[in-house]
């Protein structure tokens, strides 16, 4: 958080025309998009399919070591492919087009413990909605953090590094939790609520089959490997749950991240929303497998202005979009995974504790372009 | 336990393995045409007929059930990578040895899949099949004398129905605008040497549309066929009047090509179908507004085509996509995005 709003330079027609800018590029992907994106997801999906029936076949003998090795790292990339590239971007509608009822929004599940249906509700409209609004987006610190000078601290928060590691290593309950507000739903009287409690039943009912799958089915077929197995399955539940936290934190806590307050939204442009998305997102750079297993949320800035764009798409479109962002004189946080892995833990250790400096206000848009 | 008891525990069990996944997702990676798997087919060959028109050699999964001669089947091709269904005529015989059956596709100006499958579809592409249909078939007792009343792609039904059954007298009145755009021409030309059939050309190029009342010319005894007619509105049009002026409408079987035609307008009348109410649309006002306003119960989220909340069976019409200004037509299985679209035309919403 800087004290300067960092788009202040901008004018109020300057933003639209930004707005237009990013609709051009939206249209351009839309008007080209066709069947090489088309063989791309189908690719991914089967590639995901068999390395996991692979990997747990070989899982099948992991009382051997070498065997355990292998099992578990294909399955932590299989578990990680399926999260990712697949699920995710899936659920965001990003193949719809295709009008293939298996490759839907509406009828994809994916390998997590939060139902689809209730993470497409927080994730993509919640969070996709009201991106980095305090107040609004829980994504900001999943309820659990302080992630911004302008929350108020609470003794609470003293412990939030280590809610955010046990967050990560548990991430996909972590999100089951947050999809259901349980925090906010386990008063007694919202507990009885009805649709309260059919969502809660729904990732009961998901849960069990999940632990099922992998903490008892799987073992119990690979008979003289049952510990192994399990443990294999343990260890890459952990490693796809660190991974996709670790992703996801880089999205937007890393330093240089914009939030912002719930009243500068009102009325928000098309333009001042598309700009909010810019400066309330920051990428990770690397290699395109790095890319890969990120679903593409490396370029989290071109998720967040064109969520529904296929993900194999915004690698182009980042340049475009960076451009764009040299042009308005405005900054594009990326760094590689490492820097920005730690720019975010950093952020969590330094919010863990009361404010140093006097409290600065988080930019106001509303005021600054009456102003302007 | 009986045997099928026995193979759904196992089935349950496999499902408990694959979980979230289905155990077909898997096999469907290895085996997309066995018995059990979505119905489906294979494209082995594309034979072209004329200038424009092919036909199309499909290998259909196991769940295939045959079909009669005379029948359609839906298929779903992707085009450009987008899943679109259409409705062709089987013109194969139904004992075909090998179990293959064929469509023959003409290509119709500006049609994506009929284009698509006649100079693009290569052999080996998988394709989506539906379970044939239609009432335009033969009739099980043999009629003595037979007329095929026939124009353009008109000929696909008739052609598996010549293929599929023998009569003792059979006559042929097909138009086509040339004589290379006939499709099965030589076959037909064979047919008729081998005294299976008796055959008219009509080529409207040159001899202008086909007028119903000179049938009493070309097939004098046209009254007393059981006639099957497929073409064009108009000529089966005509061909239903003559036939009632005649009192002889129950000889007469014909078929309809109903291409959907859609007129992209601005703002219609919108139907939400599943409520039963019918309000008037502009062409700006998303149809979310449009549905709330009426008091319809519209499912939504962020109210700005980001987070696919909103989506919503199409069943009729067009509507426009009001970012992109592109017209999205209904067809099975095309759901919208309430918030951003409007109507384009008249259209019936799901809701
Ligand atoms: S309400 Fe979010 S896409 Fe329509």
């Amino acid at each position: 958080m800087t004290a300067i709003d960092p788009t202040a330079h901008l004018t109020a027609e300057q933003i639209e025309e930004l707005g237009r800018e990013l609709d051009a590029i939206r249209d351009e992907v839309i008007a080209d998009r066709g069947e090489k994106d088309a063989a791309y997801i189908r690719k991914v999906i089967s590639a995901q399919r068999k390395l996991e029936l692979v990997s747990r076949g070989v899982l099948l003998f992991s009382i051997f070591p070498p065997a355990w090795i292998i099992g578990t790292a294909g399955l932590s990339v299989a578990k990680i492919m399926d999260n990712m590239e697949i699920g995710h971007n899936i659920l965001h509608g990003q193949w719809d087009w295709m009008r293939d009822p298996k490759i839907h929004s509406t009828t994809w599940e994916w390998d997590h413990v939060s139902p689809a249906d209730q993470w497409k509700h927080s994730h993509n409209e919640l969070h996709h909605t009201y991106t980095n609004v305090i107040g609004k987006d829980n994504d900001l610190g999943y309820g659990i953090m302080r992630v911004d000078e302008d929350q108020k601290w609470h003794p609470f928060h003293l412990g939030q590094p280590l809610w955010n590691f046990l967050n990560a290593c548990f991430f996909e309950y972590g999100i089951a939790a947050y999809d259901l507000e349980l925090g906010k739903n386990l008063h007694k009287r919202r507990r009885k609520n009805p649709e309260f409690r059919a969502r809660a039943k729904a990732v009961g009912r998901k849960i069990r089959k999940q632990v099922l799958k992998d903490y008892v089915i799987h073992p119990l077929l690979s008979g003289p490997s049952f510990l192994p197995t399990l443990a294999a399955t343990f260890t890459a539940n952990l490693v796809r749950n660190i991974w996709t936290h670790s992703v996801i934190m880089c999205g937007h806590f890393p330093e240089g991240v914009q939030v912002f307050e719930r009243r500068s939204i009102k009325g928000e442009t098309r333009g001042q929303w598309y700009l909010r998305q810019m400066m309330g997102s920051a990428n990770i750079s690397g290699s395109r497998a790095m890319h890969f297993m990120t679903g593409n949320l490396s370029h989290q800035i071109e998720h967040h202005l064109f969520p529904d764009l296929p993900s194999n798409r915004y690698a182009e479109v980042a340049v475009k979009v960076r451009a764009l962002f040299e042009k308005y004189e405005l900054e594009y946080v990326t760094g590689p995974l490492p820097k920005q892995v730690f720019s975010a833990w950093h952020k969590v250790f330094r919010l863990s504790l009361p404010n140093r400096k006097p409290k600065v206000k988080t930019p106001d848009r509303e005021k600054e372009l009456v102003a302007a | 336990m009986t045997s099928a008891a026995l193979r759904s525990r196992a089935w349950k069990l496999l499902e408990m393995v694959t979980t979230p996944l289905l155990p077909s997702d898997y096999l469907d990676l290895v085996s997309p045409l066995r018995a059990g798997a979505d119905l489906r087919g294979r494209i082995e060959a594309v034979h072209p007929e004329t200038g424009d028109a092919a036909t199309i050699v499909i290998r259909p999964g196991r769940g295939w059930r045959g079909h009669t001669a005379g029948q359609y089947v839906r298929i779903g091709v992707d085009v450009d990578g987008v899943r679109l269904w259409r409705a062709y005529s089987i013109t194969s015989p139904t004992n075909r040895q090998d179990g293959r059956v064929t469509i023959t596709v003409k290509a119709i100006p500006d049609g994506k899949v009929s284009n698509h499958l006649v100079r693009r579809a290569k052999p080996g592409t998988l394709i989506q099949l539906d379970l044939p249909t239609g009432d335009f078939v033969l009739p099980q007792a043999k009629p003595a004398k037979v007329l095929y009343l026939t124009a353009g792609s008109g000929i696909t039904p008739v052609m598996g129905m010549l293929r599929d059954t023998e009569f003792d007298d059979v006559v042929m009145v097909h138009c086509a605008p040339r004589p290379q755009d006939v499709i099965f021409r030589n076959e037909l030309h064979d047919m008729v040497a081998d005294k299976k059939l008796r055959l008219t050309e009509v080529h409207t190029d040159t001899d202008g549309m086909l007028d119903i009342a000179r049938l009493d010319g070309l097939v004098p005894d046209w009254a007393e066929r059981e006639t099957w007619a497929c073409g064009p509105a108009g000529l089966l049009d005509a061909a239903e009047e003559h036939w009632s002026e005649h009192g002889v409408q129950e000889r007469l079987h014909t078929e309809r090509f109903r291409p959907s035609i859609v007129v992209a307008g601005d703002g219609g009348e919108v139907t939400f179908s599943a409520t039963g109410k019918t309000v008037d649309a502009d062409g700006a006002t998303p149809l979310l507004d449009i549905g709330e306003e009426a008091g319809v119960l519209m499912p939504s989220g962020c109210r700005m085509g980001i987070c696919f909340g909103c989506i919503t069976p199409l069943k009729a019409g067009a509507v426009r996509d009001l970012r992109t200004g592109e017209i999205t037509e209904a067809e099975p299985g095309v759901l919208i995005q309430t918030c951003v679209s409007a109507a384009a035309g008249p259209c019936d919403i799901e809701r």
